[in-house]
């Protein structure tokens, strides 16, 4: 087993632009800026369509974060920030973006956000943010009508499966994949808390079983912890999944399986949904302040 | 009677040889891989040291998360009463016993032949053992013994919000950009350490005396803010992280 060193950790940071949509035209160019604690996302919409984002690791300091994600957004396209008629920020960092004109939480922007990807079916939303998680209900508009959270413990976490890569030595994108790659599901490990994880994880390797199993009992764990969680809230259909975590099928199909339900795969990228929320309140916000301009 | 103790922890494995209830030998060893062989390492020590033979040995009593490992023991106890009979022996005054290992920590109340009345433990979480102090050392690049030296040329508390260790680790180098010195945040993360730990013994209810061990008894910050929580200084023996294998020692001669 590997420790640290190599940063197994490290997950795809995301780019998109849509060629088809001229910034010129819009009448509405609105962005939304979601500074989270391990990831933040600069979302760039156009008459409420998605024209650019970018998705990057969030760095010690909040406003260089905010900056950074809009200036990579940016940089696939001529539109400038001066540009942008309304920016809202959300996510834990913010209160610390300096040219956000207004902030959302980030439960809200999750809802609408997820409700403009996944359609207004959606009734049930499970973030698996960085270093929380979160069980939400929404109704057709994206409103939330209540919530539940988690954000004392890694486990269940992005942060926490950032610590298994790391101790299994295994890429983090390649988690999700290896955790099928076993003969038959191992029993859930006992720890909760995955600095424990570690000496469990040896003594498991020592009693035979292969790395892939280990994973997969991880994943399961983690499954199980988030699925107590949105048990409590309840789980209306259609369901979905945001966060960086919706993009691990390791974690993901073992919540569906042990729910018996199925899940809207949000696209581009489920882990901007909070972006999209925050852009989606900016155009609100900017048709409002039209109006009372006349 | 030549009896032994040996407490197998998460971190260490200890071993303790007594004859006639008195310590002539004893050993710690760092738990590899494989703790039935860093346990025979210790136990190996251990009889070097006493110049006697395994065969000499009458009972011998295992204790600690991994005991069951151990094929040689005659005997098992829990950590639970192995800690309450290792602290009476020490400190006969002694009503409240708490214990923080690398990976668990214990309050125990016990009575004044060293039997365990009651107990509350933290086995689920981090944060709050000696893990955790160990993972803030890495985090603020320094070493596990330097943590209690440092923190005590601190007067200052600065928040932190510890509910998780690895979210701790994200806040240590959010505070070490915000300049915080690394002596304050010791100091912090020592105070963590004592607001759950008495918390959890809070649960057993307090009692004086109170007698700490287990390894992050050697540390000198814990110990001070602990003392602040508790209203009263713990009594704290030399070689705190022994008295479990002490303990399983006397019980194996009982």
């Amino acid at each position: 087993m590997v420790e640290e060193k190599k940063e197994y950790w490290r997950w795809t940071e995301g780019l998109y632009l849509n060629k088809d949509i001229d910034w010129r035209k819009a009448k509405s160019i609105t962005l939304g800026v979601d500074i989270g604690s391990v990831s933040t996302q600069a979302v760039v919409l156009t008459d409420g369509k998605i024209y650019c984002f970018a998705s990057i690791r969030t760095g010690s300091d909040s406003p260089d974060s905010a900056r950074k994600a809009v200036e990579s957004a940016l940089k696939q396209t001529d539109l400038k920030q001066e540009n942008i008629h309304y920016t809202v920020g959300t996510g834990y960092g913010r209160v610390n973006i300096p040219f956000a004109n207004k902030t959302v939480t980030e439960i809200a922007c999750h809802a609408r956000g997820a409700n403009y990807m996944g359609g207004p079916t959606i009734r049930t939303i499970l973030d698996m943010g960085g270093q929380d998680c979160k069980a939400i209900q929404c109704d057709e508009r994206g409103k939330v009508v209540q919530f539940l959270m988690n954000d004392k413990c890694a486990a269940g976490t992005g942060r926490g499966m950032e610590v298994i890569a790391n101790l299994m030595a295994v890429p983090i994108t390649d988690i999700g994949r290896l955790s099928f790659e076993i003969d038959k599901e191992p029993p859930p490990v006992s720890s909760t808390c995955v600095v424990f994880a570690k000496t469990e994880a040896i003594g498991l390797m020592r009693e035979g079983w292969t790395k892939n199993q280990v994973l997969a009992a991880y994943c399961s764990a983690m499954a199980h912890r988030v699925v107590t969680l949105l048990q409590r809230v309840g789980v209306n259909k259609d369901f979905t999944i945001t966060g960086g975590i919706a993009k691990n099928i390791g974690v993901t199909r073992r919540i569906l399986n042990e729910l018996k339900v199925d899940m809207v795969q949000l696209q581009p990228d489920p882990q901007i949904a909070g972006g999209v929320g925050a852009s989606l309140f900016a155009a609100d916000l900017l048709e409002k302040q039209r109006k009372a301009a006349g | 009677m030549i009896t032994a103790g040996v407490d197998v922890g998460a971190e260490t494995v200890k071993v303790v040889i007594l004859k006639d209830g008195e310590v002539l030998a004893s050993s710690i060893v760092k738990a590899g891989l494989d703790r039935q062989k860093s346990a025979e390492e210790a136990m190996g020590n251990a009889l070097n040291a006493a110049k006697i033979s395994k065969s000499n040995i009458q009972k011998i009593t295992a204790t600690g998360i991994g005991r069951k490992e151990i094929s040689w023991a005659t005997d098992m106890v829990t950590e639970i009463a192995a800690a309450a009979k290792g602290a009476n022996k020490l400190f006969p005054s002694a009503r409240t016993v708490i214990d923080i290992g690398a990976e668990e920590s214990r309050g125990v109340k016990v009575n004044a032949d060293g039997k365990v009345i009651d107990f509350a433990k933290n086995e689920k979480c981090a944060a709050g053992v000696g893990s955790f102090v160990e993972s803030m050392s890495r985090a603020i690049e320094t070493t596990v013994e330097q943590m209690g030296p440092l923190s005590l040329k601190s007067d200052k508390i600065i928040p932190m919000n510890v509910t998780c260790v690895v979210f701790a680790e994200s806040e240590v180098v959010s505070l070490i950009h915000a300049k915080q010195t690394k002596e304050d945040i010791a100091r912090a993360i020592h105070e963590a350490i004592a607001t759950r730990t008495t918390s959890m013994v809070r649960r057993v209810g307090i009692e004086k005396d109170i007698a700490l061990i287990g390894g992050v008894a050697n540390n000198p910050g814990v110990i001070e803010r602990l003392t602040q929580h508790l209203g009263t200084a713990p009594l704290v023996p030399k070689d705190p992280q022994l008295v479990g294998a002490l303990g399983a020692a006397l019980l194996a001669a009982s």
